[in-house]
């Protein structure tokens, strides 16, 4: 079989035992792999309403049929377990160059049960797989961690996905970090890893890889690196490039190929696009446009802090903006910039400080921390203390308000220690609302537990279905139905018919990038599921259609959606945080937008109808048989 | 008449600028592509290799044709020469794959192939032909120059590789420095 490793490992650590299965071809071309496998894999191996921490809880890590061998950004590794958030599904995918190791180690996943009775960590070396003692590792940043057992095993070309401290203390956000940067960071796997008593999986593999046609492989890379990087032959036009819609724009477009913006400013680009289009949620969702953005916009960041921009394994684009903080209190802070992550702890805390907000990025890649999360609790926590609902007493001292950058860092790592208030707050949002009480859930922004990432869903209606359906919870990356609103032709703040349809396709898109596994900044350069068929023919040698692919991705949601109604999930749960419903933008750009709960009743039964699913979300008979779905 | 510094400006060799790297191991992957038989992709038998520091230093190293090399020195069974044009040569029926090569070289640039057990060392890819990946770029035989997405990647000699050095210098002296206001 090209593309496929062929082998999945599997990992016991209670009874310390390693074997292999083999992948079924049938199965891989159902599922596709990544994403699609992975799911299947926790679908078949758990129980349902197991806890998250049970050691019988699985955690998955799969690559894709195109990762390791030269297919444009195929570099992704998918992490799926049980969410300690949501209790349901939780999916975050890796980026960097642990999949393409994995793979050339002769793995397509990974399935890791079992709870191990020390400190453990886990080394692949080819066919030669070994459980270690990792009592010296605990306690260690993943920079270090990896650093250490790059030096123990010496070989400095072994990768490391591994833990922080907040992982090992079972912060249910805490995420997976390999290559010091690149993240498995929504839903909280860290926890689940942490529960184990695994700090870290290392990898070194050393065997070929081949595909089925590689001239047509190096074809199709040099059309993607062109339509990527630009010529004057392609024009290629993206709903990113009528966002931004000066004319300069549309040149760099033209001029630069697709993926211009990720490596020009990098999406940091979007902190002053969001907030012109008012929908940057500010200080806990209480506005959406931030008054100090200028402070923290794009330009402003890459002219004074970004240092250099590098690449994941095998991708041309190169989109990880490193930031340097040259001078102040924190001086040499080191972070990879985003756009979700300078939100979640600038305009969502307040904060107009970069050199702040790089620091607490910094912090939450030391600790293991997903820093959306992080980000969306504090200024969770802050919210409650200027409504009074946690006082002075509570936070131990610390002065709380929105913008008060010094008490943010504090509680970060408090909430890395599980020490004083971090220790409720390490629960996520919603469980230490239900902590904390006294009205504040009505300020717990979060659907299905996990925390909301940076998108105004109630000036972008359509994204408010994309988040509301999402099986991660509130997640962006299962749809990025943002774009569809920020289409200048489009009516954002208005619900529209329609929007189901949108939401589901491009849920099904999403699903395929995701189990190839491929960037999904390539959104505007392949060309739909025509492209990515092609790259999965050429590398396996099968003979998939486009239409396959729909199907897949189709299969692979409803797969989701089964496990989650599994778990106890219902329609009830498509819900949008309280916030959302309760308070109308105050002021800026998208003044007075709000949704309500006909408007999101409506836009659920048109999406429910679209997927073939009954009133309830629950997918028809009829629907599972065409999508050869067995329960 | 043949002058003394001849070499200086005969010798082409792969530099990379680590300023423009950005560690997407792409000529890696290309490289093992072009120079195994069995056209598979494998890092470990690409001719140059990546190297991140964390948190943001990238460079890819090959092999830069010393003169008097000391992989060639090194060798214990004279399987090593130097061309005219300063490629390391590899006699496949004398290396054995000791590894004194690999101990000799100051950059790690020459190592052992995994699956023949024989030294293995960049040749600038004489046997390939340039197709002109990029549109508008100049075309080159070597893969890895032509496949870089950065441009990072140029044949260079000794000469030019100083030439470069002066006017970046002098690029750097003219720009300032980046401090905020």
């Amino acid at each position: 079989m090209y593309g496929y490793a062929g082998k999945i490992l599997y990992v016991n650590l209670s009874k310390k035992i390693t074997k292999t299965h083999v992948l079924i071809e049938d199965e891989a071309k159902k599922y596709v792999g990544g994403l699609g496998y992975a799911l299947k894999l926790l679908y078949d191996h758990t129980e349902p309403k197991k806890d998250p921490f049970d050691p019988e809880n699985i955690l998955i890590f799969a690559t894709g049929p195109i990762s390791g061998v030269m297919a444009p950004t195929g570099s992704g590794c998918v992490v799926a377990s049980k969410s300690p958030l949501t209790g349901g599904l939780g999916v975050s995918v890796m980026q960097g160059f642990f999949a393409r190791e994995l793979k050339r180690a002769g793995y397509d996943a990974i399935i890791i049960e079992g709870k191990a009775k020390t400190p453990m960590f886990l080394w692949i070396n080819d066919d030669f797989v070994q459980l270690m003692d990792a009592r010296g590792l605990w306690g260690l940043s993943p920079e270090r961690t990896e650093e250490e057992i790059r030096k123990q095993l010496s070989d400095y070309s072994i990768r490391v996905a591994a833990i922080g401290l907040a992982g090992e203390r079972l912060v249910r956000f805490s995420c997976i970090v390999s290559d010091q940067t690149r993240v498995a960071g929504r839903g909280g796997l860290g926890a689940v890893m942490g529960a184990k008593n695994l700090k870290a999986i290392a990898v070194h593999g050393t065997s070929d890889l081949k595909v089925a046609d590689p001239n047509s492989l190096l074809e199709f890379c040099k059309e993607f690196f062109i339509r990527a990087r630009g010529s004057t032959a392609v024009k290629h036009y993206t709903t990113h490039g009528k966002l931004a819609v000066s004319v300069k724009d549309r040149y760099r477009v033209t001029l630069f190929g697709t993926t211009a913006k990720y490596r020009d400013l990098g999406t940091v680009e979007d902190l002053l696009i969001y907030n012109n289009a008012g929908c940057l949620p500010t200080r806990n969702f209480s506005a959406a446009s931030f008054e100090e953005i200028e402070k923290i916009n794009g330009e402003h960041l890459n002219k004074y802090f970004v240092a250099k921009v590098q690449a994941c394994s095998s991708c041309p684009i190169g989109c990880e903006h490193m930031a340097i903080v040259p001078e102040g209190p924190y001086q040499g802070a080191v972070a990879r910039i985003e756009y979700q992550t300078m939100w979640a702890f600038g305009p969502n805390c307040g904060v107009n400080r970069p050199d702040a907000i790089i620091r607490a990025i910094e912090l939450c890649n030391f600790y293991g921390l997903d820093a959306v999360s992080t980000g969306g609790v504090i200024a969770f926590a802050m919210e409650c203390y200027e409504k009074g609902i946690i006082t002075y007493d509570d936070t131990n001292g610390l002065d709380l308000k929105f913008g008060n950058y010094e008490a943010m860092l504090k509680l970060i790592d408090l909430i890395a220690r599980r020490e004083e208030l971090g220790d409720i707050l390490a629960e996520g949002v919603k469980r230490s609302a239900e902590r904390i009480g006294n009205g504040s859930e009505t300020v717990a922004n979060h659907i299905k537990g996990l925390e909301m990432s940076g998108y105004d869903v109630r000036s972008l209606k359509t994204a408010a279905l994309g988040y509301a359906v999402s099986f991660k919870g509130a997640d962006h990356n299962t749809h990025w139905a943002h774009v569809f609103d920020l289409n200048e032709d489009e009516n954002c703040f208005t619900v529209q018919k329609g929007c189901g349809k949108l939401v589901k396709d491009m849920e099904d898109l999403f699903a395929v990038m995701d189990s190839l596994v491929v960037c999904k900044f390539t959104i505007s350069v392949y060309d739909g599921y025509e492209d990515l068929a092609k790259l999965y023919n050429i590398v396996t040698g099968f003979n998939l259609k486009a239409v396959d692919l729909k199907t897949a991705g189709e299969r692979i949601n409803n797969l989701a959606r089964l496990f989650n109604i599994r778990e106890g999930f219902t329609r009830k749960d498509d819900d949008l945080p309280p916030k959302i419903f309760s308070t109308p933008i105050p002021s800026g750009p998208s003044k007075g937008a709000s949704i309500s709960k006909e408007e999101l009743d409506f836009m659920l039964d048109e999406y429910y109808e679209v997927r073939g699913w009954t009133s309830d979300g629950i997918p028809s008979p009829e629907k599972l048989k065409e999508l050869e779905l067995k329960i | 008449m043949e002058t003394k510094d001849a070499s200086l400006v005969k010798f082409m060799f792969i530099d990379v600028d680590p300023n423009r790297c950005i560690g997407c191991g792409i000529c890696e992957l290309v490289c093992s592509l072009e120079k195994t038989g069995n056209k598979a992709f494998n890092p470990t038998k690409s001719r140059i290799r990546v190297l991140r520091i964390p948190p943001a230093f990238n460079f890819a190293i090959s092999c830069r044709l010393c003169e008097d090399p000391p992989c060639v020195r090194a060798c214990p069974r004279g399987a090593l020469r130097q061309s005219d044009d300063g490629l390391i040569m590899v006699n496949k029926d004398k290396c054995n794959g000791c590894g004194w090569c690999i101990k000799a070289c100051n950059f790690g640039s020459i190592t052992i192939d995994p699956d023949e057990k024989i030294a293995i060392v960049c040749d600038l890819c004489k046997q390939r032909k340039g197709i002109g990946v990029f549109p508008g770029r100049k075309i080159a035989n070597q893969a890895c120059i032509e496949w870089c997405p950065e441009e990072a990647i140029e044949l260079v000699n000794r000469e030019r590789l100083a030439q470069k050095a002066r006017e970046s210098t002098l690029i750097k002296l003219l720009s300032g420095s980046r401090k905020p206001e």
